[in-house]
């Protein structure tokens, strides 16, 4: 194993060919997909069905910056604009985030990764699918039926007494997207736990495998907390009960603090599944080891640990005690310590690597940098005194929306480029793909920096109408939405036209050392004609420049 | 390190399900009992612990964890360390919020 | 820990060989893998519902500091009795159960449907008392927001003689005590009857032959879950019935 980056040469794209069986075309019909069990199949239904929903939310948020464009409230009523922006999160958040890396790119990649022929319960992979459907089906029906306007936090009183939206559907929808998030995360560990090929032991383990084995821990142990959330929510809507009502001595902080006992992780769930991606990026284009592997793996873990001891943050001015909030102010600041050993080892894998700029890589780029100002605001964030002067402003909201889309969608979209070429076994186009990075990157900036400033100022979020002086900031932001929607519907247009028009990628196009990319793409529904023994470390690259043949596999 | 499948498929007899079952039974005997006696504040700690005595026996041999692989016994054990985390970190807010109040 | 489980050095393969029974599923190895990961994801589940019920009796732990007295007189008015009935009778359903399994593993396809029914019978047993006091509840007034009144715990309890009445608004807080024993009682019963309707599938699946040719995972795995709703009865019934027994 060497710190040096070894110098691998890019296959010939001219030569390489479509494989004649594959998992794309072993059967044929709708039901051969809707009744599958194939986890690369569930991980295309999933992709199709999240990039749904991405647009459905990301319409919700051109609505909201349109509306935002001029100070006072014209282009809807207030009430309107309420339920744009609590549709906006609740889709965005639940529908998207949350299941975007693992049930696309992860239902995909764990089991070739850790060269298994499936995960360990294909038929609960393809449940989860349906439930997730379901959820957003309820989610949506609520919508059309009439919206929600409890923002995406369900907050209680108000989500309890104080509306007349419905509240209960969404509930209820929420609630069953978690059971697929759940069914998700308890697939994934056992099949981390009890799949793994010969020879893959923990450390030899990709990085992407241990940043989902952290996030399906969180899945199966703070969803359930949000279940139960909802569940007292809606029995309090519908029968009437008392947990969370004054009026009859419930406390309406406890609902906080059980909600916030799973979304505070759900940050977690969402930004360690790209964390994964990130590694297995900057490894393969840096042409190097990732950097103290070991430490990169358990800061994982820790992120993973430490989440679910913070979660009150996001409570400070709600009016929990003051001796508890300093308890879990310091303990915020411990999750910067994991996050930080990430950044800085993915710089000091760059360090000296033989760097190439392929489109994943400037997603990557993007992601380190804007997650970094995310993570650091986060800070801002986590200490008492500035909490209170920022939190509720648009502060808070461009800060997770930094580490939300700079970071997490930065790292979805680095993902599928990335591993485009397996899934389709065809390639992007590479310059329009380019451009599209850097549309995002500029545009993103443009939407979010603004709102720093605008928070710092002290425009408070969730509000349709706000002071003519923080105009200019708000046009520059819609602009930059304008710019950053742009940019995401270049990759929807170009993978689309990719799939019949693009290159041939062949098994290898990135000389990356993953097992997925030793075998065909796109892959047999088996992944491997026969279960691999693994007899080297994660990103072993002179590995990979010594194995003496790596063509394509053929078959039939 | 020794193999988590060195108890594979440990067959559990009706002897010991018999004595869990009877033990068991004795113990809810036991717990109602002890509740008709007045002992202030250990009334629920003692109710409790029997509560977790017996729990501990389901867990134990009804579930088989004790014949379970060392992961399996850290699953159970990761559970109760969240819902741990989860009373005692919500009992910080609760503990407190009124301190310096009365 | 397990890092050498299924992660074994080559020599442990060639048992694939050796054994292929139908019920084991193409992406599986070895039947032990099969049941080991079937076992292990049943109790990931497991844990779910730990952490679901958990949120519950956190709120539990809370309330009944916050409102003592309205703690007590409402678990005052539940009947220790039936609740020590139910849990000897739940009790006994997880023996059944245990040894519904014992007769899956040693291939005894009578014993098997017999200690199903067993369980099934207890089970309903265990919700048929559970609706009577639910149906005590109601008639009582007992049951915030549907049908709640305060009259009981203003005025002394006849079955305990001793307890002063509630003031008033004390008398309001025992709305949270029954929310709770409604959520949680109500929660143990919903996955009571999901189990039950699960033992019926079993039961139709048993007298057809299945468990009873060496895969038995379906039934450990339900076992597993009907003896985890019985730990929550176990915690459920001191919480709610005893503990505040004196005041």
């Amino acid at each position: 194993m060497s710190t040096a980056s070894t110098i691998v040469k890019l296959p010939p794209q001219e030569g390489a060919t479509l494989p004649k069986k594959s998992y794309l075309n072993s059967e044929y019909g709708l039901k051969s997909w809707l009744l599958t069990g194939d986890h690369k199949r569930i991980a295309i239904l999933y992709l199709i069905s999240i990039t749904f929903m991405f647009f459905v939310g990301g319409a919700m948020a051109g609505l909201i910056r349109l509306e935002l464009l001029t100070p006072q409230s014209d282009l809807m009523a207030t009430d309107t604009y309420n339920k744009v922006f609590s549709m906006h999160g609740i889709v965005m958040v639940f529908l998207f985030l949350v299941p975007s890396v693992p049930a696309t790119i992860g239902n995909f990649l764990i089991p070739i990764m850790i060269g298994a022929k499936d995960l360990a319960f294909p038929k609960i992979n393809l449940l989860s699918w349906y439930l997730y459907l379901a959820g957003a089906a309820f989610t949506i029906a609520a919508m059309v039926l009439g919206g929600v306007d409890t923002g995406w936090t369900f907050t209680t009183p108000l989500s309890t007494h104080y509306l007349n939206t419905h509240v209960v559907t969404a509930g209820l929808g929420i609630f069953i997207a978690g059971f697929s998030s759940i069914f998700t995360g308890l697939n994934f560990i056992v099949t981390i736990h009890r799949m793994r090929a010969p020879g893959m032991t923990w450390f030899r383990l990709p990085l992407f495998i241990w940043s989902h084995y952290a996030a399906s821990i969180l899945m199966v142990l703070g969803t359930p907390v949000l279940a139960i959330s909802l569940v007292l929510v809606i029995l309090e809507r519908t029968i009437g009960i008392g947990i969370f009502d004054p009026t009859k001595g419930g406390d309406p902080l406890l609902f906080q603090h059980l909600f916030w006992f799973y979304s505070h992780p759900a940050v977690y769930i969402m930004i360690l599944p790209g964390m994964g991606v990130i590694s297995e990026v900057i490894s393969t284009f840096s042409r190097k080891r990732v950097f103290g592997y070991t430490a990169v793996a358990f800061s994982s873990v820790a992120i993973a640990v430490f989440g679910f001891f913070v979660w009150e943050h996001h409570m400070f001015i709600m009016g929990v005690s003051n001796y508890s909030a300093l308890v879990f102010s310091l303990l915020t600041m411990l999750v910067a310590v994991p996050t930080a050993i990430k950044i800085f080892n993915w710089s000091a894998t760059l360090y000296k690597g033989s760097i190439t700029f392929e489109t994943p890589m400037l997603y990557a780029f993007g992601f380190l940098g804007l997650v970094t100002i995310g993570g650091m605001t986060g800070v801002f964030l986590g200490s008492m005194g500035m909490d209170i002067h920022l939190t509720e402003t648009y502060f808070i909201v461009a800060h997770f929306h930094f580490v939300m889309v700079g970071g997490m969608l930065m790292a979805y979209l680095s993902g599928i480029h990335f591993w485009w070429p397996k899934m389709t076994g065809r390639m992007y186009p590479e310059q329009v793909s380019k451009l599209a990075a850097l549309t995002t990157f500029i545009g993103f900036i443009l939407t979010f920096f603004p709102q720093f400033i605008l928070g710092y100022l002290g425009m408070p979020r969730r509000y349709a109408a706000y002071p003519p002086e923080f105009q200019v900031l708000n046009v520059l932001s819609t602009a930059g939405a304008t710019v950053l929607g742009i940019g995401y519907l270049l990759p929807m247009l170009y993978m689309t036209w990719s799939l019949k028009y693009g290159k041939i990628a062949g098994a290898n196009p990135w000389q990356a050392t993953g097992l997925e990319w030793q075998i065909q793409s796109p892959p047999l529904t088996e992944n491997f004609l026969e279960t691999p023994i693994v007899d080297h470390e994660a990103y072993d690259y002179e590995w990979l420049a010594n194995k003496t043949q790596h063509e394509v596999q053929t078959v039939g | 390190m020794s193999e988590p499948t060195a108890n594979p498929h440990h067959v559990v007899g009706p002897k010991v399900y018999l004595a869990i079952g009877g033990t068991l039974l004795l113990l809810t005997g036991a717990t109602t009992a002890i509740s008709f006696v007045e002992l202030g504040v250990f009334n629920a700690v003692v109710a409790l612990a029997i509560a977790v005595i017996k729990a501990m026996l389901v867990v134990l041999f009804f579930m088989h964890i004790r014949y379970s692989s060392k992961l399996l016994k850290l699953t159970v054990a990761a559970g109760f360390f969240t819902f741990l985390v989860l009373i005692s970190m919500v009992m910080t807010d609760y503990i407190s919020r009124a301190w310096g109040l009365w | 820990m397990d890092s050498q489980a299924i992660a074994t050095s080559p020599e442990h393969t060639p048992s694939v060989e050796h054994a292929h029974p139908p019920y084991l599923r193409h992406h599986f190895e070895t039947v032990e893998q099969q049941r080991e990961a079937s076992s292990f994801g049943m109790w990931l589940f497991l844990l779910t519902e730990i952490m679901f019920f958990g949120g519950m009796f956190a709120a539990y732990l809370i309330y009944r500091n916050w409102y003592y007295p309205a703690f007590v007189a409402g678990s005052h008015q539940l009947s220790i009795v039936l609740g020590t009935i139910n849990t000897a009778v739940l009790i006994g359903s997880s023996f059944t159960m245990a040894m519904a399994v014992y007769s899956a593993e040693t291939r005894n396809r009578k014993a098997l449907i017999t200690y199903l029914l067993l369980t099934i019978t207890l089970g309903l047993v265990f919700l048929g008392i559970k609706s009577d006091e639910y149906h005590e509840k109601w008639e009582k007034h007992h049951v915030p927001g549907l049908n709640f009144s305060v009259h009981d715990f203003v005025n002394v309890n006849p079955a305990y003689p001793d307890d002063k009445p509630l003031p008033l608004d004390m008398a309001e807080k025992t709305q949270v005590y029954f929310s709770l024993y409604f959520a949680m009682t109500g929660m143990h019963a919903l996955h009571m009857i999901i189990g039950i309707s699960i033992l019926i599938i079993l039961v139709i699946k048993a007298y057809g032959g299945s468990y009873t040719d060496g895969h038995v995972s379906t039934i450990e795995n339900f076992g597993l879950y009907w003896h985890f709703v019985d730990i929550v009865w176990i915690f459920l019934f001191p919480l709610l019935y005893l503990i505040s027994r004196h005041q």
